[in-house]
């Protein structure tokens, strides 16, 4: 006889579309569709991350689009480190267009009424920049009004600071003006930039008073260019680079501004991506782990439906429709709660996004999230529901037949291998650098890896070695981890991924903030005053003395450029278009000095020390840092000729210098020996202890007061400052994290309830065979506690084996692990487990076991 | 006329392996069968009765030896092969019922023509449900119904495809004998009506007798056979 029904004849996709698939599909769910459902919420989270992210990166890159000339505030900027000659300002003015000028330094200011000082960052201001876009202040007249003189438009985290409001006096150098509000924004600038030195802002005419830019200062001098609509500007520039280049002056324009910002607004949003993968991704191991149970639980019905009749694509496609539609629901439901908080994120982002924009959902990306989603969900669905495909359908017949053949299925390495190189491949398509993307994969592979070799070996184990002395419920709760169905993988990878994410976070800000900690230490260097200038310098050291502080460090500061290079003119190395080591290493204004010995943190590497030359000596030996000899391509002998402000200066490289950069101390890339440069016009730098921050701020308050040009830098503000920015980058991760986190929580609660029915059975039987609530709830406390606390246990090695790595490698400072906050996490994490646990099983034991019987029945 | 056979088995034998070696279930068993007849395979448990009728309607493949269903050699086929041929030509009754938990009654009876893409499954369904008196519950849910009512939705769903061959297993192997009395009843009626061949797997001696021939088994051999 011949079977040749169509039905029957049909190939997968035809079955898989078929009306009947999706039918069956739809009835089998009857009784799961809550825990379908439930289990879908393991992407929600991490699809709607990607959604947010998504449509912020599309709003970023459309508001540079638009607001490109804001971010800039001009057409053309021109900068240099030394005051325009005569000369280079009529060649400016020559250039035509409108103009303003800005002369920017950092300073001490004064604020009389309270008494505070603070450095902060001065920008004298000429003209009328910003010509595109403004400077966000309260009240908005203030934007003008300090341009008039007698004005300071001072930065928002500064009033707040120390309390102080418009009207109140400012001291800034010698000159006294009034504060006429606040600054909030502007264009092109972070929030978190100005952290660090807030600006405040007074006009170009008030600049003489206040006495601070004197020979050697460091100061920033700007001209800001707007040119009429016939002006093109990236041609104009590529006209004046020869002279540009010959005055040593640098530029920017609204081109270059964008592909910077462009840059940096891309691996902000690339790394954002990856902390929303990693949610994506711990979900589709819930989602994995669900399946396997609900696939576990359908094995029968695939059985029978195999003894009907059916074949292997049809009983497949089923069950391929239901996951499908779970990933569809989920894809959907995390799309719309991605929508839902996507405006959340400019707030969470907001100090670090140099530029104000409406924000809108972007379709194309909260699209793209789902599909990235649904991919990630289907794939991982696909690894437990290939097992449908090998239900025999004997098993109909014989509720002993084991169902599923032991015989590699070579589907299963093919999804295997798709879902590992999807997500290598997302990965690097966000690290955009090959090395980042590949790292990270490895990097989460090996996690990944870990957690499941550490579930495994614990099933292994608690299935070989249970102590027959435990008590009988120790012994049961320990069994409950290597029984059939059970949910160590699941919880171990959810729980460890978790803890894993959170505490190397906060390991590495712990490291990083450490390091600094330990310069405030007693004797070591804390408070730096700079800008002193040599006239200044006894009665600097004076002053300090009689404030009870050690002068510890007084070091001179000489300003000099390189005019030639082994016999080469600088001018045409850099005209030399295959470019010889560093650009910037040759243009570079040097801050040298001179002494006649090592530092602290200096180690010679090749060559030998000199410290002093007899006078007259015609070429000078002098030492340089090893990095900036590798950029500028010269060894040991090399010539090197220095413009000490006009006077040229010819040395030869006697020796390399390893240096500490991370010291609080003045570094140097090039250290000359004594018998030189003593006449040369400098700046010291003077270091000092201070012992609390009443003494720095006397410091501060009385060097001011003294010496308004020099500044003062407390390392306990530097500290804070640090502190307070990793605070905001940490809160940005953390807050992404909550993401993986909150999957990770989802994922327990699935995998709880997968393993409720089994749960229930089980203590249903005990508690028919005379155990107590108390015993149950024992037993229960056994597994879910040890498997928190294994969880707990894995994730914290690995996040300090990831602490301990960056501190190593990356960030070059010792490992500072917290102790306390380790242990909290060992208690808080099986804490969570347990009461989740708990949660999960309150109705197996709140009810008689005959109702919990036949509920469930 | 001699009527045409409809199960030929030759020389089957099945082995498995185990922690001692092989565990031999069945050992050269060889019968045939003509169509409509009725036949009972009776023996002890753990003789290879379930396993031979597993053989028999291809839900596994011999160790050795051969089984032709409905003239189809079942070794040259393929999973999906011995699938479609079950669609076609077999029914099953199961001593655990095995109705698909969250289909309801009607829905549970319709699933054998579905699987075949074939239309009119719900009043066939709906008819043979009335059939074995369970019209007023075509809506409920397996958990829903009695252990009989169970098995008459068995029955229902067994001969929905109008099979050539029934195999039953232990049908009342889970039932009262009351009860166990109605299915058996209402199992040769529905038998008798389509002139399907029955191959019955029980330990219950007297509905073995209701079969006209017996296959007897031992220790995975025919020990008897009329």
């Amino acid at each position: 006889m011949t079977v040749s029904h169509s039905s029957l004849r049909r190939g997968f996709i035809g079955h898989f579309c078929s009306a009947w698939t999706w039918r069956m599909a739809w009835r089998d769910s009857r009784t799961s569709r809550k825990k379908l459902a439930l289990f879908s919420c393991s992407i929600v989270l991490g699809i709607a991350a990607l959604a947010a992210i998504g449509s912020l990166g599309r709003n970023l890159e459309q508001a540079i689009e638009e607001q490109t000339k804001a971010l800039l505030g001009a057409d053309l900027v021109i900068n240099s480190r030394d005051d325009f000659t005569p000369e280079e300002s009529r060649w400016l003015e020559g250039l035509g267009g409108e103009q303003s000028r800005e002369v920017s330094f950092s300073s001490m200011i004064y604020l009389p009424r309270t008494g505070s000082t603070r450095l902060v960052q001065v920008r004298a201001l000429s003209g009328g920049f910003p010509f595109y876009g403004k400077l966000d202040t309260e009240p908005v007249s203030a934007a003008v009004d300090f341009r008039r003189g007698g004005g300071a438009l001072v930065e928002e985290s500064l009033l707040q600071q120390f309390d102080a409001k418009a009207g109140d006096p400012i001291r800034v150098g010698k000159l006294t003006a009034r504060i006429v509000g606040r600054l909030e924004k502007v264009p092109g600038e972070t929030v978190a930039l100005s952290t660090i030195a807030p600006r405040v802002y007074i006009s170009m005419e008030d600049l003489p008073g206040t006495g601070l830019i004197q020979t050697a200062s460091l100061a920033r001098y700007r001209v800001y260019f707007k040119f009429g609509p016939g002006v093109d500007v990236p041609k104009l520039v590529e006209r004046i680079r020869p002279e540009l280049e010959k005055l040593h002056l640098g530029h920017d324009t609204v081109e270059e501004r964008k592909r910077e910002l462009g840059r940096s607004m891309d691996n902000l949003y690339h790394f954002l991506n990856l902390v929303g993968f990693i949610a994506l991704l711990l979900g589709g191991v819930g989602i994995a782990s669900a399946i396997h149970v609900h696939v576990q639980q359908k094995l029968g019905t695939v059985a029978v439906l195999r003894c009907l009749g059916g074949s292997i694509a049809q009983t497949f496609a089923v069950y391929l429709a239901q996951g499908t539609a779970l990933g569809l629901f989920g894809a959907a439901l995390g799309g719309a709660v991605g929508i839902a908080i996507q405006s959340a994120l400019p707030r969470v982002l907001a100090d670090f996004i140099p530029f104000t924009f409406q924000f809108h959902t972007a379709w194309p990306a909260v699209g793209r999230a789902m599909a990235i989603g649904f991919t990630i969900c289907l794939l991982f669905a696909l690894m437990p529901l290939l097992t449908v495909r090998r239900v025999s359908p004997l098993a109909a017949l014989r509720a002993s037949f084991e169902p599923v053949r032991a015989r590699p299925d070579p589907w299963r390495w093919l999804v295997g291998a798709c879902l590992a190189g999807g997500i290598a491949g997302f990965a690097l398509l966000q690290g955009r650098n090959w090395r980042v993307g590949l790292g990270f994969a490895i990097g989460l592979g090996v996690v990944f890896g870990i957690l499941t070799v550490t579930a495994k070996a614990l099933v292994w184990l608690t299935r070989r070695f249970i102590p027959a002395t435990l008590p009988f419920t120790a012994r049961q709760g320990i069994a409950n981890l290597s029984r059939p169905n059970n949910r160590t993988l699941s919880l171990l990878l959810s729980l460890g991924l978790g803890t894993f994410l959170m505490m190397s976070l906060y390991s590495v800000q712990r490291t990083l903030l450490a390091q600094l900690a330990t310069s405030t230490s007693q004797h070591r260097p804390n408070a730096v005053l700079f800008d002193i200038q040599t006239s200044q310098e006894q009665a600097v050291i004076a002053l300090v003395r009689s404030l009870n502080l050690p002068v510890l460090d007084d070091t001179p500061i000489i300003t000099m450029r390189l005019s030639s290079v082994k016999g080469h003119p600088v001018d045409s190395i850099m005209s030399d278009r295959q470019g010889r080591g560093r650009r910037w290493a040759y243009r570079r204004e040097y801050r040298s000095t001179y002494r006649d010995q090592l530092r602290d943190g200096e180690t010679i590497v090749a060559g030998k020390w000199v410290s002093r030359v007899a006078d007259g000596t015609k070429v000078v030996p002098v030492s340089l840092e090893q990095g900036i000899a590798r950029d500028l391509q010269v060894g040991l002998g090399d010539e090197l000729v220095f413009d000490v402000q006009g006077v040229p200066v010819t040395t030869r490289v006697a020796s390399l210098r390893e240096v500490e950069w991370r010291r609080i101390q003045p570094n140097f890339f090039v250290v000359f020996p004594c018998g030189v440069l003593e006449s040369a016009p400098a700046m010291h730098v003077l270091v000092t202890h201070v012992n609390s921050s009443e003494e720095s701020a006397r410091l501060q308050r009385e060097t001011v007061k003294a010496f308004p040009n020099v500044s003062a830098i407390d390392l306990t503000l530097v500290l804070q400052t640090v502190d307070s920015i990793l605070g905001k980058i940490s809160f940005v991760i953390r807050f992404l994290a909550m993401f993986t986190v909150l999957t990770g929580l989802l994922v327990v609660v699935t995998a709880l309830m997968t393993g409720r029915y089994q749960r229930l059975q089980e203590s249903v039987l005990l508690r028919t065979l005379g155990a107590s609530r108390g015993q149950i709830y024992r037993i229960l406390l056994v597994e879910y506690f040890s498997l928190g606390f294994l969880a707990a246990l894995t994730g914290l090695l690995l996040a300090m084996l990831a602490a301990w790595a960056l501190a190593r490698f990356v960030f070059h400072a010792p490992f500072a692990p917290d102790f306390a906050s380790l242990l909290l996490a060992l208690l808080i994490v099986p804490g969570i487990t347990v009461i989740a646990g708990f949660l999960m099983s309150r109705g197996v034991l709140s009810h008689p076991p005959l109702a919990v019987l036949r509920a469930e029945g | 006329m001699n009527p045409p056979t409809i199960l030929d088995v030759r020389g089957l034998t099945k082995r498995y392996p185990n922690a001692d070696g092989t565990l031999t279930v069945l050992d050269d068993v060889s019968f045939s069968l003509p169509a409509a007849s009725t036949c009972a395979i009776v023996g002890p448990s753990g003789s290879g009765k379930t396993t031979l009728i597993g053989l028999c309607a291809g839900l596994d493949l011999p160790t050795s030896g051969e089984v032709r269903l409905d003239g189809v050699q079942l070794g040259a086929l393929d999973e999906d092969g011995r699938a479609r041929l079950r669609g076609e030509v077999v029914g099953f009754v199961f001593q655990i019922f095995q109705l698909i938990p969250t289909l309801t009654a009607l829905e549970n009876v319709m699933v054998p023509l579905e699987l075949r893409g074939q239309n009119g499954a719900r009043p066939q369904a709906t008819a043979l449900l009335d059939r074995v008196g369970l019209g007023a519950r075509l809506s409920h849910y397996p958990a829903q119904l009695s252990g009989g009512e169970q098995q008459r939705v068995g029955l229902a769903r067994a001969f929905i495809n109008r099979p050539k061959i029934l195999f039953a297993d232990e049908p009342t192997g889970n039932l009262d004998a009351e009860t166990g009395r109605v299915v058996i009843d209402s199992l040769f009626a529905l038998n008798a009506e389509a002139g399907t061949t029955l191959v019955l797997v029980t330990h219950d001696l007297d509905l073995a007798k209701r079969a006209r021939n017996s296959i007897r088994l031992k220790g995975g051999r025919i020990i008897a056979g009329e």
